[in-house]
Protein backbone atom coordinates (compact mmCIF):
# COMPACT_ATOMS: atom_id res chain seq x y z
CA UNK A 1 0.00 0.00 0.00
CA UNK A 2 2.92 2.36 0.44
CA UNK A 3 3.72 2.63 -3.28
CA UNK A 4 2.87 6.26 -3.57
CA UNK A 5 4.81 7.51 -0.66
CA UNK A 6 7.99 5.52 -0.84
CA UNK A 7 10.42 7.87 -2.56
CA UNK A 8 10.51 10.78 -0.22
CA UNK A 9 13.85 12.51 -0.25
CA UNK A 10 13.90 16.09 0.96
CA UNK A 11 11.01 17.58 -0.90
CA UNK A 12 12.09 19.43 -4.04
CA UNK A 13 9.99 21.69 -6.22
CA UNK A 14 9.39 21.30 -9.93
CA UNK A 15 11.76 24.18 -10.62
CA UNK A 16 14.45 22.56 -8.51
CA UNK A 17 14.07 24.87 -5.50
CA UNK A 18 13.24 23.55 -2.05
CA UNK A 19 9.57 23.15 -1.17
CA UNK A 20 9.20 25.63 1.66
CA UNK A 21 5.68 26.16 3.01
CA UNK A 22 6.79 29.36 4.75
CA UNK A 23 7.81 30.86 1.42
CA UNK A 24 4.75 29.47 -0.34
CA UNK A 25 2.49 30.96 2.33
CA UNK A 26 3.64 34.44 1.33
CA UNK A 27 1.83 33.93 -1.94
CA UNK A 28 -1.48 33.63 -0.04
CA UNK A 29 -2.82 37.05 0.97
CA UNK A 30 -5.21 35.54 3.51
CA UNK A 31 -2.31 34.79 5.82
CA UNK A 32 -1.07 38.35 5.60
CA UNK A 33 -4.54 39.66 6.47
CA UNK A 34 -5.01 37.15 9.26
CA UNK A 35 -1.68 36.98 11.04
CA UNK A 36 -1.50 34.07 13.42
CA UNK A 37 -4.14 32.07 11.59
CA UNK A 38 -3.42 28.35 11.66
CA UNK A 39 -5.60 27.14 8.82
CA UNK A 40 -6.17 23.41 8.96
CA UNK A 41 -9.36 23.09 6.90
CA UNK A 42 -7.98 22.92 3.38
CA UNK A 43 -9.91 19.71 2.69
CA UNK A 44 -13.12 21.75 2.93
CA UNK A 45 -11.72 24.45 0.69
CA UNK A 46 -8.21 25.68 -0.06
CA UNK A 47 -7.04 29.26 0.34
CA UNK A 48 -6.23 31.17 -2.84
CA UNK A 49 -2.83 32.31 -4.04
CA UNK A 50 -2.38 35.86 -5.30
CA UNK A 51 -1.83 34.47 -8.81
CA UNK A 52 -5.44 33.26 -8.84
CA UNK A 53 -6.97 36.28 -7.08
CA UNK A 54 -5.12 38.83 -9.19
CA UNK A 55 -5.47 36.77 -12.35
CA UNK A 56 -9.25 36.78 -11.99
CA UNK A 57 -9.32 40.55 -11.56
CA UNK A 58 -6.98 40.99 -14.50
CA UNK A 59 -9.18 38.87 -16.73
CA UNK A 60 -12.27 40.89 -15.80
CA UNK A 61 -10.33 44.09 -16.46
CA UNK A 62 -8.92 43.19 -19.84
CA UNK A 63 -10.55 40.30 -21.64
CA UNK A 64 -14.03 39.79 -20.26
CA UNK A 65 -17.01 39.13 -22.54
CA UNK A 66 -19.38 36.21 -23.02
CA UNK A 67 -17.92 33.22 -24.82
CA UNK A 68 -18.81 31.36 -28.00
CA UNK A 69 -21.17 34.14 -29.08
CA UNK A 70 -19.59 37.39 -30.14
CA UNK A 71 -17.71 38.00 -33.37
CA UNK A 72 -15.97 40.99 -31.86
CA UNK A 73 -12.41 40.79 -30.66
CA UNK A 74 -13.11 40.93 -26.96
CA UNK A 75 -15.41 37.93 -27.09
CA UNK A 76 -12.92 36.06 -29.22
CA UNK A 77 -10.20 36.73 -26.65
CA UNK A 78 -12.45 35.67 -23.81
CA UNK A 79 -13.39 32.49 -25.67
CA UNK A 80 -9.75 31.74 -26.39
CA UNK A 81 -8.88 32.10 -22.72
CA UNK A 82 -11.82 29.95 -21.64
CA UNK A 83 -10.88 27.22 -24.10
CA UNK A 84 -7.21 27.52 -23.14
CA UNK A 85 -8.30 26.78 -19.56
CA UNK A 86 -9.98 23.63 -20.83
CA UNK A 87 -6.74 22.60 -22.52
CA UNK A 88 -4.88 23.42 -19.33
CA UNK A 89 -7.11 21.05 -17.37
CA UNK A 90 -6.71 18.36 -20.01
CA UNK A 91 -2.92 18.66 -19.81
CA UNK A 92 -3.02 18.64 -16.01
CA UNK A 93 -4.99 15.38 -15.94
CA UNK A 94 -3.16 14.00 -18.99
CA UNK A 95 -6.48 13.57 -20.80
CA UNK A 96 -6.22 12.58 -24.44
CA UNK A 97 -8.07 15.66 -25.63
CA UNK A 98 -9.54 18.91 -24.30
CA UNK A 99 -12.96 17.81 -25.57
CA UNK A 100 -12.97 15.28 -22.72
CA UNK A 101 -13.12 18.11 -20.18
CA UNK A 102 -16.59 19.33 -19.18
CA UNK A 103 -16.75 22.39 -16.96
CA UNK A 104 -19.25 22.03 -14.12
CA UNK A 105 -19.91 23.81 -10.83
CA UNK A 106 -17.91 21.31 -8.85
CA UNK A 107 -17.52 17.63 -8.11
CA UNK A 108 -21.10 17.44 -6.87
CA UNK A 109 -22.47 18.68 -10.17
CA UNK A 110 -20.09 16.44 -12.09
CA UNK A 111 -21.39 13.34 -10.31
CA UNK A 112 -24.99 14.43 -10.77
CA UNK A 113 -24.30 14.99 -14.45
CA UNK A 114 -23.03 11.43 -14.83
CA UNK A 115 -26.00 10.08 -12.88
CA UNK A 116 -28.53 12.05 -14.90
CA UNK A 117 -27.03 11.87 -18.37
CA UNK A 118 -25.15 8.59 -18.43
CA UNK A 119 -27.16 6.80 -15.73
CA UNK A 120 -30.62 7.57 -17.07
CA UNK A 121 -29.55 6.55 -20.58
CA UNK A 122 -27.66 3.37 -19.84
CA UNK A 123 -28.88 1.86 -16.57
CA UNK A 124 -31.81 -0.54 -16.35
CA UNK A 125 -33.72 -1.94 -13.38
CA UNK A 126 -31.59 -4.50 -11.59
CA UNK A 127 -28.29 -2.93 -12.66
CA UNK A 128 -25.92 -2.09 -9.84
CA UNK A 129 -23.88 0.95 -8.93
CA UNK A 130 -21.08 0.08 -6.52
CA UNK A 131 -19.76 2.72 -4.12
CA UNK A 132 -17.68 2.44 -0.94
CA UNK A 133 -18.27 3.26 2.69
CA UNK A 134 -15.72 6.04 2.39
CA UNK A 135 -17.84 8.22 0.16
CA UNK A 136 -18.83 11.83 0.61
CA UNK A 137 -22.60 12.36 0.47
CA UNK A 138 -22.16 13.78 -3.03
CA UNK A 139 -21.13 10.33 -4.26
CA UNK A 140 -24.01 8.60 -2.49
CA UNK A 141 -27.14 10.70 -2.82
CA UNK A 142 -27.15 11.10 -6.64
CA UNK A 143 -27.02 7.29 -6.95
CA UNK A 144 -29.81 6.85 -4.41
CA UNK A 145 -31.95 9.27 -6.36
CA UNK A 146 -31.23 7.27 -9.50
CA UNK A 147 -31.99 4.05 -7.65
CA UNK A 148 -35.40 5.33 -6.57
CA UNK A 149 -36.14 6.53 -10.07
CA UNK A 150 -34.86 3.58 -12.11
CA UNK A 151 -35.04 0.61 -9.79
CA UNK A 152 -31.28 0.05 -9.91
CA UNK A 153 -29.41 -1.20 -6.86
CA UNK A 154 -26.85 0.70 -4.81
CA UNK A 155 -24.19 -1.66 -3.48
CA UNK A 156 -21.67 -0.58 -0.86
CA UNK A 157 -18.12 -1.94 -0.60
CA UNK A 158 -17.01 -2.04 3.04
CA UNK A 159 -13.89 -0.68 4.66
CA UNK A 160 -11.52 -2.96 6.52
CA UNK A 161 -10.55 -2.78 10.19
CA UNK A 162 -7.89 -0.19 9.40
CA UNK A 163 -10.36 2.16 7.75
CA UNK A 164 -9.26 1.59 4.16
CA UNK A 165 -11.21 0.07 1.30
CA UNK A 166 -11.49 -3.70 1.73
CA UNK A 167 -10.24 -4.63 -1.72
CA UNK A 168 -11.07 -8.30 -1.37
CA UNK A 169 -14.64 -7.58 -0.36
CA UNK A 170 -14.86 -5.08 -3.17
CA UNK A 171 -13.73 -7.70 -5.69
CA UNK A 172 -16.39 -10.09 -4.41
CA UNK A 173 -19.14 -7.52 -4.84
CA UNK A 174 -18.36 -7.02 -8.52
CA UNK A 175 -20.79 -8.95 -10.71
CA UNK A 176 -21.92 -8.74 -14.32
CA UNK A 177 -24.75 -6.57 -12.98
CA UNK A 178 -22.26 -3.96 -11.76
CA UNK A 179 -22.45 -1.25 -14.39
CA UNK A 180 -20.63 1.52 -12.56
CA UNK A 181 -18.13 1.75 -9.73
CA UNK A 182 -18.17 5.23 -8.18
CA UNK A 183 -15.42 5.75 -5.65
CA UNK A 184 -13.31 8.37 -3.97
CA UNK A 185 -9.61 8.59 -4.80
CA UNK A 186 -8.55 10.04 -1.44
CA UNK A 187 -11.10 9.80 1.41
CA UNK A 188 -12.17 13.19 2.76
CA UNK A 189 -12.67 12.01 6.35
CA UNK A 190 -9.52 9.93 6.84
CA UNK A 191 -7.15 11.09 4.11
CA UNK A 192 -6.85 7.42 3.17
CA UNK A 193 -5.51 6.72 -0.28
CA UNK A 194 -7.73 4.28 -2.15
CA UNK A 195 -5.89 1.82 -4.43
CA UNK A 196 -7.80 3.13 -7.43
CA UNK A 197 -5.53 1.42 -9.98
CA UNK A 198 -6.67 -1.95 -8.64
CA UNK A 199 -10.26 -0.76 -8.40
CA UNK A 200 -10.27 0.25 -12.06
CA UNK A 201 -8.65 -3.01 -13.19
CA UNK A 202 -11.08 -5.17 -11.25
CA UNK A 203 -14.10 -3.14 -12.34
CA UNK A 204 -13.12 -3.15 -15.99
CA UNK A 205 -12.54 -6.88 -15.87
CA UNK A 206 -16.23 -7.12 -14.95
CA UNK A 207 -17.30 -4.76 -17.68
CA UNK A 208 -18.20 -1.93 -15.27
CA UNK A 209 -17.33 1.69 -15.87
CA UNK A 210 -15.50 3.64 -13.17
CA UNK A 211 -16.09 7.13 -11.81
CA UNK A 212 -13.42 8.46 -9.47
CA UNK A 213 -14.08 11.37 -7.10
CA UNK A 214 -10.81 13.28 -7.13
CA UNK A 215 -11.81 16.14 -4.81
CA UNK A 216 -9.11 15.37 -2.25
CA UNK A 217 -6.67 13.81 -4.71
CA UNK A 218 -6.23 16.50 -7.36
CA UNK A 219 -4.85 19.03 -4.85
CA UNK A 220 -2.50 16.44 -3.40
CA UNK A 221 -0.94 14.09 -5.93
CA UNK A 222 -0.23 13.77 -9.64
CA UNK A 223 -3.34 12.47 -11.39
CA UNK A 224 -3.08 10.84 -14.81
CA UNK A 225 -6.51 9.81 -16.04
CA UNK A 226 -5.07 7.89 -18.96
CA UNK A 227 -2.77 5.87 -16.75
CA UNK A 228 -5.68 5.30 -14.35
CA UNK A 229 -7.87 4.37 -17.32
CA UNK A 230 -10.96 5.54 -15.39
CA UNK A 231 -14.05 6.40 -17.44
CA UNK A 232 -15.06 9.44 -15.40
CA UNK A 233 -13.06 11.66 -13.04
CA UNK A 234 -14.47 14.64 -11.14
CA UNK A 235 -12.96 17.34 -8.97
CA UNK A 236 -13.72 20.80 -7.58
CA UNK A 237 -11.64 23.86 -8.38
CA UNK A 238 -12.01 25.43 -4.95
CA UNK A 239 -10.23 22.56 -3.23
CA UNK A 240 -7.16 22.95 -5.43
CA UNK A 241 -6.48 26.65 -4.83
CA UNK A 242 -8.90 27.81 -7.55
CA UNK A 243 -12.16 29.77 -7.36
CA UNK A 244 -15.48 28.45 -6.09
CA UNK A 245 -18.18 27.64 -8.59
CA UNK A 246 -16.00 25.74 -11.05
CA UNK A 247 -15.17 22.07 -11.30
CA UNK A 248 -14.38 19.45 -13.84
CA UNK A 249 -15.91 16.29 -15.19
CA UNK A 250 -13.43 14.33 -17.25
CA UNK A 251 -14.86 11.49 -19.31
CA UNK A 252 -13.41 9.38 -22.07
CA UNK A 253 -14.38 10.80 -25.41
CA UNK A 254 -16.27 7.68 -26.51
CA UNK A 255 -18.26 7.69 -23.28
CA UNK A 256 -19.14 11.39 -23.62
CA UNK A 257 -20.10 10.92 -27.27
CA UNK A 258 -22.60 8.25 -26.32
CA UNK A 259 -24.21 10.35 -23.58
CA UNK A 260 -27.35 12.38 -24.22
CA UNK A 261 -27.44 15.99 -23.03
CA UNK A 262 -28.23 16.80 -19.45
CA UNK A 263 -29.52 20.34 -19.15
CA UNK A 264 -30.96 22.18 -22.14
CA UNK A 265 -30.31 25.77 -23.12
CA UNK A 266 -27.97 28.00 -25.01
CA UNK A 267 -24.47 26.94 -26.05
CA UNK A 268 -25.32 23.23 -26.05
CA UNK A 269 -27.37 23.30 -29.25
CA UNK A 270 -26.55 23.26 -32.92
CA UNK A 271 -29.97 24.20 -34.34
CA UNK A 272 -33.26 24.86 -32.62
CA UNK A 273 -36.75 24.89 -34.09
CA UNK A 274 -39.91 24.39 -32.09
CA UNK A 275 -40.20 20.99 -33.73
CA UNK A 276 -36.69 19.74 -33.10
CA UNK A 277 -33.31 20.60 -31.67
CA UNK A 278 -29.95 19.16 -32.58
CA UNK A 279 -27.13 19.22 -30.09
CA UNK A 280 -23.51 20.15 -30.04
CA UNK A 281 -20.78 17.58 -29.63
CA UNK A 282 -19.12 17.07 -26.27
CA UNK A 283 -18.08 18.94 -24.24
CA UNK A 284 -20.37 21.85 -25.27
CA UNK A 285 -23.37 19.50 -25.26
CA UNK A 286 -23.02 19.31 -21.46
CA UNK A 287 -22.47 23.01 -20.86
CA UNK A 288 -25.87 24.63 -21.26
CA UNK A 289 -25.96 28.36 -20.64
CA UNK A 290 -23.23 30.87 -19.93
CA UNK A 291 -20.51 29.01 -18.09
CA UNK A 292 -18.41 30.23 -15.19
CA UNK A 293 -15.89 31.74 -17.59
CA UNK A 294 -13.77 33.48 -14.99
CA UNK A 295 -13.92 30.41 -12.79
CA UNK A 296 -12.49 28.23 -15.54
CA UNK A 297 -9.72 30.73 -16.21
CA UNK A 298 -9.01 30.99 -12.49
CA UNK A 299 -8.88 27.21 -12.26
CA UNK A 300 -6.31 27.20 -15.05
CA UNK A 301 -4.22 29.65 -13.02
CA UNK A 302 -4.54 27.46 -9.94
CA UNK A 303 -3.31 24.46 -11.89
CA UNK A 304 -0.39 26.57 -13.16
CA UNK A 305 0.34 27.42 -9.54
CA UNK A 306 0.33 23.78 -8.45
CA UNK A 307 2.39 22.66 -11.42
CA UNK A 308 4.88 25.40 -10.60
CA UNK A 309 5.41 23.76 -7.23
CA UNK A 310 5.31 20.34 -8.81
CA UNK A 311 2.63 17.77 -8.06
CA UNK A 312 5.19 15.18 -7.02
CA UNK A 313 6.66 17.65 -4.54
CA UNK A 314 3.19 18.55 -3.27
CA UNK A 315 2.41 14.86 -2.77
CA UNK A 316 5.65 14.31 -0.85
CA UNK A 317 4.96 17.38 1.28
CA UNK A 318 1.39 16.29 2.07
CA UNK A 319 2.44 12.72 2.84
CA UNK A 320 5.30 13.80 5.08
CA UNK A 321 3.18 16.33 6.95
CA UNK A 322 0.35 13.83 7.38
CA UNK A 323 2.73 11.26 8.85
CA UNK A 324 4.18 13.90 11.11
CA UNK A 325 0.74 15.05 12.28
CA UNK A 326 -0.36 11.48 12.98
CA UNK A 327 2.75 10.90 15.10
CA UNK A 328 2.44 14.22 16.90
CA UNK A 329 -1.24 13.69 17.73
CA UNK A 330 -0.72 10.10 18.82
CA UNK A 331 1.96 11.26 21.23
CA UNK A 332 -0.72 13.15 23.18
CA UNK A 333 -2.40 10.91 25.77
CA UNK A 334 -6.11 10.62 25.12
CA UNK A 335 -5.92 11.17 21.37
CA UNK A 336 -7.17 8.52 18.95
CA UNK A 337 -6.75 8.65 15.18
CA UNK A 338 -9.67 7.63 12.98
CA UNK A 339 -9.03 5.40 9.98
CA UNK A 340 -5.32 6.07 9.91
CA UNK A 341 -3.79 2.62 9.39
CA UNK A 342 -2.97 2.96 5.71
CA UNK A 343 -1.12 5.69 3.84
CA UNK A 344 -2.77 9.07 4.29
CA UNK A 345 -2.62 12.23 2.32
CA UNK A 346 -3.36 15.65 3.71
CA UNK A 347 -6.12 14.77 6.16
CA UNK A 348 -6.09 13.54 9.76
CA UNK A 349 -9.28 12.71 11.65
CA UNK A 350 -9.07 12.29 15.38
CA UNK A 351 -10.89 12.25 18.67
CA UNK A 352 -9.85 13.34 22.14
CA UNK A 353 -11.15 11.33 25.08
CA UNK A 354 -13.71 13.26 27.07
CA UNK A 355 -14.05 16.18 24.64
CA UNK A 356 -16.61 16.29 21.87
CA UNK A 357 -15.20 17.39 18.48
CA UNK A 358 -17.43 20.48 18.49
CA UNK A 359 -16.03 21.62 21.78
CA UNK A 360 -12.55 21.01 20.41
CA UNK A 361 -13.25 23.12 17.34
CA UNK A 362 -14.57 25.99 19.47
CA UNK A 363 -11.61 25.86 21.81
CA UNK A 364 -9.15 25.58 18.90
CA UNK A 365 -10.75 28.59 17.27
CA UNK A 366 -9.90 30.66 20.33
CA UNK A 367 -6.30 29.62 19.69
CA UNK A 368 -6.67 30.66 16.06
CA UNK A 369 -6.52 27.05 14.92
CA UNK A 370 -9.20 26.42 12.29
CA UNK A 371 -10.26 22.78 12.02
CA UNK A 372 -13.44 21.04 11.02
CA UNK A 373 -15.64 19.12 13.45
CA UNK A 374 -18.62 17.04 12.48
CA UNK A 375 -19.56 14.26 10.12
CA UNK A 376 -17.75 15.78 7.12
CA UNK A 377 -20.64 14.96 4.79
CA UNK A 378 -19.97 11.27 5.30
CA UNK A 379 -22.61 10.10 7.77
CA UNK A 380 -22.60 6.47 6.55
CA UNK A 381 -18.85 6.32 7.25
CA UNK A 382 -19.38 7.85 10.70
CA UNK A 383 -22.00 5.18 11.44
CA UNK A 384 -19.62 2.50 10.26
CA UNK A 385 -16.81 3.85 12.42
CA UNK A 386 -19.21 4.08 15.33
CA UNK A 387 -18.70 7.79 15.92
CA UNK A 388 -21.04 10.76 15.71
CA UNK A 389 -18.37 13.22 14.73
CA UNK A 390 -14.65 13.61 14.41
CA UNK A 391 -12.23 16.50 14.55
CA UNK A 392 -10.42 16.84 11.24
CA UNK A 393 -7.23 18.70 10.45
CA UNK A 394 -6.26 18.98 6.81
CA UNK A 395 -3.27 20.46 5.06
CA UNK A 396 -2.29 22.40 1.99
CA UNK A 397 0.89 23.58 0.33
CA UNK A 398 1.13 26.39 2.91
CA UNK A 399 0.87 24.08 5.94
CA UNK A 400 3.92 23.03 7.89
CA UNK A 401 5.11 21.47 11.13
CA UNK A 402 4.51 24.71 13.01
CA UNK A 403 0.82 24.34 12.19
CA UNK A 404 0.91 20.82 13.58
CA UNK A 405 2.64 22.09 16.71
CA UNK A 406 -0.11 24.69 17.14
CA UNK A 407 -2.70 21.95 16.68
CA UNK A 408 -1.09 19.78 19.34
CA UNK A 409 -0.82 22.76 21.70
CA UNK A 410 -4.51 23.44 21.16
CA UNK A 411 -5.37 19.83 21.99
CA UNK A 412 -3.43 20.13 25.22
CA UNK A 413 -5.10 23.45 26.03
CA UNK A 414 -8.51 21.85 25.52
CA UNK A 415 -7.57 19.00 27.81
CA UNK A 416 -6.46 21.48 30.46
CA UNK A 417 -9.67 23.47 30.14
CA UNK A 418 -11.67 20.28 30.56
CA UNK A 419 -9.51 19.20 33.49
CA UNK A 420 -8.28 16.11 31.69
CA UNK A 421 -4.53 16.42 32.06
CA UNK A 422 -3.96 14.98 35.49
CA UNK A 423 -2.27 11.65 36.23
CA UNK A 424 -1.19 10.82 32.69
CA UNK B 1 -11.89 38.40 22.73
CA UNK B 2 -14.15 36.45 24.99
CA UNK B 3 -12.53 34.13 27.40
CA UNK B 4 -13.25 30.46 26.78
CA UNK B 5 -14.08 30.24 30.46
CA UNK B 6 -17.19 32.37 29.85
CA UNK B 7 -18.48 29.51 27.75
CA UNK B 8 -16.92 26.56 29.51
CA UNK B 9 -17.71 27.51 33.09
CA UNK B 10 -17.18 24.88 35.74
CA UNK B 11 -20.87 24.22 36.03
CA UNK B 12 -21.09 23.58 32.27
CA UNK B 13 -18.12 21.23 32.33
CA UNK B 14 -19.56 19.46 35.34
CA UNK B 15 -22.99 18.94 33.79
CA UNK B 16 -21.34 18.03 30.47
CA UNK B 17 -19.35 15.32 32.12
CA UNK B 18 -21.89 14.18 34.69
CA UNK B 19 -25.30 14.93 33.24
CA UNK B 20 -28.21 14.84 35.70
CA UNK B 21 -31.44 13.04 34.90
CA UNK B 22 -29.68 11.08 32.19
CA UNK B 23 -31.33 7.93 30.88
CA UNK B 24 -34.78 6.93 29.70
CA UNK B 25 -37.91 7.20 31.82
CA UNK B 26 -39.97 4.05 31.88
CA UNK B 27 -43.40 4.71 30.37
CA UNK B 28 -43.08 8.42 29.72
CA UNK B 29 -46.29 10.24 28.92
CA UNK B 30 -44.44 12.40 26.41
CA UNK B 31 -41.27 11.88 24.41
CA UNK B 32 -39.51 13.54 21.50
CA UNK B 33 -36.31 13.06 19.54
CA UNK B 34 -34.09 15.97 18.60
CA UNK B 35 -31.39 15.96 16.00
CA UNK B 36 -28.86 18.49 14.84
CA UNK B 37 -28.14 17.49 11.24
CA UNK B 38 -25.12 19.77 11.10
CA UNK B 39 -23.15 17.85 13.67
CA UNK B 40 -25.11 14.63 14.01
CA UNK B 41 -25.88 15.23 17.69
CA UNK B 42 -29.03 13.57 18.97
CA UNK B 43 -31.15 13.90 22.07
CA UNK B 44 -34.27 12.18 23.35
CA UNK B 45 -36.39 13.86 26.00
CA UNK B 46 -38.67 11.83 28.26
CA UNK B 47 -41.46 13.49 30.26
CA UNK B 48 -44.15 12.34 32.62
CA UNK B 49 -46.86 14.96 32.87
CA UNK B 50 -49.24 14.84 35.78
CA UNK B 51 -52.06 17.39 35.93
CA UNK B 52 -50.24 19.79 33.60
CA UNK B 53 -47.14 19.56 35.70
CA UNK B 54 -43.78 18.06 34.70
CA UNK B 55 -43.62 15.34 37.32
CA UNK B 56 -40.59 13.66 35.82
CA UNK B 57 -38.18 14.56 33.05
CA UNK B 58 -35.01 12.99 31.72
CA UNK B 59 -32.89 12.88 28.59
CA UNK B 60 -30.58 10.67 26.65
CA UNK B 61 -28.30 11.33 23.73
CA UNK B 62 -24.91 12.04 22.28
CA UNK B 63 -23.63 15.54 22.15
CA UNK B 64 -21.00 18.08 23.00
CA UNK B 65 -20.43 19.57 26.45
CA UNK B 66 -22.70 22.50 25.64
CA UNK B 67 -25.66 20.46 24.45
CA UNK B 68 -25.30 17.91 27.24
CA UNK B 69 -24.98 20.55 29.96
CA UNK B 70 -27.87 22.50 28.54
CA UNK B 71 -30.09 19.43 28.53
CA UNK B 72 -28.98 18.49 32.02
CA UNK B 73 -29.63 21.95 33.49
CA UNK B 74 -32.93 22.08 31.66
CA UNK B 75 -34.16 18.87 33.25
CA UNK B 76 -33.24 20.27 36.66
CA UNK B 77 -35.09 23.54 36.29
CA UNK B 78 -38.12 21.97 34.60
CA UNK B 79 -38.83 19.44 37.29
CA UNK B 80 -42.23 20.06 38.96
CA UNK B 81 -43.00 23.06 36.78
CA UNK B 82 -46.44 23.66 35.35
CA UNK B 83 -46.70 23.88 31.59
CA UNK B 84 -47.19 27.63 31.90
CA UNK B 85 -44.03 27.95 33.94
CA UNK B 86 -42.19 25.73 31.46
CA UNK B 87 -43.32 28.01 28.67
CA UNK B 88 -41.93 31.03 30.50
CA UNK B 89 -38.62 29.21 30.99
CA UNK B 90 -38.46 28.29 27.29
CA UNK B 91 -38.88 31.91 26.34
CA UNK B 92 -36.40 33.04 28.92
CA UNK B 93 -33.81 30.52 27.82
CA UNK B 94 -34.23 31.42 24.19
CA UNK B 95 -33.40 35.04 24.88
CA UNK B 96 -30.58 34.04 27.16
CA UNK B 97 -28.90 31.81 24.59
CA UNK B 98 -29.47 33.88 21.50
CA UNK B 99 -29.01 37.32 23.01
CA UNK B 100 -32.50 38.30 21.87
CA UNK B 101 -33.93 41.74 22.48
CA UNK B 102 -35.39 41.29 25.93
CA UNK B 103 -32.76 39.24 27.67
CA UNK B 104 -29.13 38.51 28.08
CA UNK B 105 -28.71 40.56 31.24
CA UNK B 106 -26.85 38.92 34.03
CA UNK B 107 -28.36 37.99 37.35
CA UNK B 108 -32.03 38.73 37.11
CA UNK B 109 -34.37 37.17 34.66
CA UNK B 110 -36.27 39.74 32.67
CA UNK B 111 -39.62 38.47 31.60
CA UNK B 112 -39.68 35.61 34.07
CA UNK B 113 -42.74 35.50 36.27
CA UNK B 114 -42.21 35.80 40.01
CA UNK B 115 -41.11 32.59 41.60
CA UNK B 116 -38.84 31.52 38.77
CA UNK B 117 -35.89 33.81 39.54
CA UNK B 118 -33.88 31.00 41.02
CA UNK B 119 -34.35 28.90 37.88
CA UNK B 120 -33.27 31.88 35.82
CA UNK B 121 -30.12 32.17 37.85
CA UNK B 122 -29.37 28.50 37.43
CA UNK B 123 -29.49 28.88 33.65
CA UNK B 124 -27.26 31.92 33.62
CA UNK B 125 -24.04 29.97 32.93
CA UNK B 126 -25.49 29.01 29.54
CA UNK B 127 -25.64 32.66 28.52
CA UNK B 128 -21.99 32.43 27.44
CA UNK B 129 -23.07 30.60 24.32
CA UNK B 130 -24.55 33.68 22.71
CA UNK B 131 -21.04 34.92 21.94
CA UNK B 132 -20.50 31.74 19.91
CA UNK B 133 -23.11 31.83 17.15
CA UNK B 134 -21.96 28.49 15.73
CA UNK B 135 -22.78 26.84 19.05
CA UNK B 136 -26.19 28.31 19.87
CA UNK B 137 -27.96 25.36 18.25
CA UNK B 138 -26.08 23.00 20.54
CA UNK B 139 -27.56 24.78 23.55
CA UNK B 140 -31.10 25.04 22.20
CA UNK B 141 -31.53 21.50 20.86
CA UNK B 142 -32.77 19.93 24.10
CA UNK B 143 -35.12 22.85 24.76
CA UNK B 144 -36.78 22.67 21.36
CA UNK B 145 -37.10 18.95 21.85
CA UNK B 146 -38.74 19.28 25.28
CA UNK B 147 -41.12 21.87 23.88
CA UNK B 148 -42.08 19.45 21.12
CA UNK B 149 -42.47 16.60 23.59
CA UNK B 150 -44.93 18.36 25.87
CA UNK B 151 -46.81 19.88 22.98
CA UNK B 152 -47.30 16.85 20.80
CA UNK B 153 -44.98 14.04 21.63
CA UNK B 154 -43.42 11.61 19.23
CA UNK B 155 -42.02 14.30 16.97
CA UNK B 156 -38.50 14.67 15.71
CA UNK B 157 -37.05 18.11 16.15
CA UNK B 158 -34.20 19.47 14.09
CA UNK B 159 -31.98 22.42 14.75
CA UNK B 160 -29.71 23.40 11.92
C1 LIG C 1 -14.29 13.54 -1.43
C2 LIG C 1 -15.23 14.66 -1.75
N1 LIG C 1 -16.16 14.49 -2.69
C3 LIG C 1 -17.01 15.47 -3.04
C4 LIG C 1 -17.00 16.69 -2.41
C5 LIG C 1 -17.98 17.73 -2.83
O1 LIG C 1 -17.34 18.79 -3.43
P1 LIG C 1 -18.14 20.11 -3.84
O2 LIG C 1 -18.95 20.50 -2.66
O3 LIG C 1 -17.08 21.09 -4.19
O4 LIG C 1 -18.99 19.75 -5.02
C6 LIG C 1 -16.06 16.91 -1.41
C7 LIG C 1 -15.99 18.20 -0.69
O5 LIG C 1 -16.53 18.44 0.33
C8 LIG C 1 -15.15 15.87 -1.07
O6 LIG C 1 -14.23 16.04 -0.11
Amino acid sequence: MSVLIQERPMVARADGGAFDPVVIRRQFPVFERNPGLVFLDTAASAQKPAAVIDGLAEYYRTDYANVHRGVYGLSARSTARFEAARERVARFLNAADASEIVFVRGATEGINLVAQAWGLAFLKPGDQVLVSELEHHSNIVPWQMLRDRLGIELVVAPIDAGGGLDLEAFAHLLTPRTKLVAMTHVANVTGGLVPVERVVDLAHACGAKVLLDGCQAVPRLPVDVRALDCDFYVFSGHKCYGPTGIGVLYAKRAVLDAMPPWQGGGDMIRTVTFAKTTYQDAPQRFEAGTPDIAGAIGLGLALDFMDGLGMAAIRDHEAALTDHARDALLAVPGVTLIGADGPGLGVVSFQVDGIHPHDLATIFDRHDVAIRAGHHCAQPLMDRLGVVATARASFGVYSDEDDVAALVAAVRAAQRLFGLTSAR
Amino acid sequence: MMDLRDLYQDIILDHGRHPRNFGPLPDPSHLAHGHNPLCGDTVTIFVRLRDDRIAEVSFEGKGCAISTASASLMTEVMLNKTLAEAQALFAHFHTLATGGATGGLTGGAPGLPPGLEEEGDRLEPLAGVKAYPARVKCATLAWHTLEAAVRGGGTVVKTE
